[in-house]
């Protein structure tokens, strides 16, 4: 009698529990809708037509050339993903350009630009900047410069970025440079990549089996080497027409890989950056974020 | 008189609850043309929709909650914030908008910190 009478209680129960289910999924009717979220550029570029990646001050590890990735990776993106015609020209040596700067004495510096002006006009503004760097420094006879990007990297941290940094506000040059390509929307800055090492403990996840063969995923934790790189970009957008800085962003990234894994440094750079892309990308056209919503009745 | 008292407010008290349920079966209707619009990609009239569905009834959440999805749809993320919270505001358990605004809140957070990285004169 006891037994049915649980029997009778527990059927009660679970048929309560179903009705409660059925009751809750019938009063709430909802929808699911994909939406696209347009997100506003942050810089109003409709002034621009024209887009110059021009160079980045690259330093870090020298498995990857910071400027030259850079400035191809950008320029893809921006003829893919903007409305801006993309200028296909050299990537400015802004460390020469920054070393100039230090050296040379306003007036030269000046005197330099105005000459520098000449000679771009006679070739149309297509001439490669390397090779213009180059012979700046020939005719002036300065001393060695510090820093020969291509021989050893001068720049092995964010400090060692400081004393470049000055170009970005050097209106004379960005104007010249602006005036050379018809006043585009300039974009430059600096790009760090680092290797970064980093061992402690991490959790990860195990498979057990116990007595009876049942499998189980346990978190543990243990001591592991890890390394990776580090990618600290900063990126500075310069209005052609004036040679001023409107806008800069700093972004920073990294990744870590188990220490036996080999990873190489080209193939991390990319990851990063594929990372940063879309905040790049956002600060000079609209994005739209694609999702999903509930409406509900 | 209390008791003249006591039987106004008791018969106040009983026309208020019908008032009150036409009110959300109002809102309702607004809320089910709003969703069927919206599914067909008609954001701004499901926009009227919702918001007189909200105009109606404000209590109504789920019209709230619809009503900033579609301000999100449209890139209007502060209007669609103060939606979204209100209908949290008026119903903090329900599961459904509250992941919708999780969700909102990912890009929401992610424009704003970017505005507070930048700096314009470096």
């Amino acid at each position: 009698m006891t037994g049915r009478l649980a029997r009778i209680a527990r059927t009660t129960r679970i048929l309560s529990s179903v009705a409660a289910i059925l009751l809750i999924a019938g009063c709430t009717n909802y929808y699911e809708i994909p939406i696209e979220t347009p997100i506003k550029p942050k810089l109003d570029v409709s002034a621009f037509q024209r887009v110059l990646v021009a160079g980045f001050i690259a330093g870090g590890t020298d498995d990857v050339d910071g400027n030259l990735e850079t400035t191809r990776l950008l320029r893809s993106q921006l003829r893919t993903k903007s409305d801006l015609r993309v200028i296909d020209t050299d990537v400015l040596p802004l460390m020469e350009v920054a070393n100039e700067d230090k050296g040379a004495p306003q007036e030269a510096k000046a005197e330099s630009a105005k000459t520098d002006g000449k000679t771009d006009g006679a070739t149309d503004g297509k001439e490669g900047k390397e090779g213009k760097g180059e012979s700046k420094a020939e005719t002036r006879g300065e001393a060695p410069q510090p820093s020969s990007p291509e021989k050893a990297p001068v720049i092995k941290d964010a400090k060692d970025l400081e004393p470049y940094e000055h170009v970005f506000a050097d209106v004379e040059y960005w104007k010249k440079i602006g005036e050379e390509y018809q006043n585009p929307l300039i974009v430059t800055g600096t790009v760090m990549f680092t290797p970064h090492q980093r061992s402690g403990i991490v959790q990860r996840e195990e498979e057990v089996y116990d007595s009876f063969g049942r499998r189980r995923v346990v978190p543990v934790r243990t001591y592991m080497e890890r390394k990776g790189y580090i990618l600290q970009p900063k990126f500075v957008f310069i209005d052609g027409r004036t040679g001023t800085v409107m806008h800069s962003e700093n972004f920073r990234e990294e990744v870590l890989y188990n220490a036996n894994q080999s990873t190489p440094a080209l193939s991390s750079y990319f990851e990063l950056m594929d990372r940063l892309i879309p905040s790049f990308l956002s600060t000079l056209s609209s994005q739209k974020i694609k999702g999903t919503r509930v409406l509900l009745e | 008189m209390p008791i003249r008292t006591l039987t106004i407010l008791l018969l106040l008290g009983a026309s208020a609850a019908p008032l009150a349920a036409d009110a959300r079966d109002d809102a309702k209707k607004q809320v089910q043309f709003g969703i069927a619009v919206a599914q067909r990609g008609l954001w701004r009239e499901a926009i009227y929709r919702w918001e007189r569905a909200v105009q109606i009834d404000p209590k109504y959440a789920e019209a709230l909650n619809d009503l900033a999805i579609a301000y999100e749809h449209e890139g209007d993320l502060e209007k669609a914030r103060v939606a979204y919270e209100k209908a949290l505001e008026l119903e903090p358990n329900n599961a459904l908008i509250k992941q919708n605004y999780e969700l909102f809140k990912e890009i929401n957070d992610r424009t704003t910190r970017k505005d507070s990285q930048d700096n314009q004169n470096p």
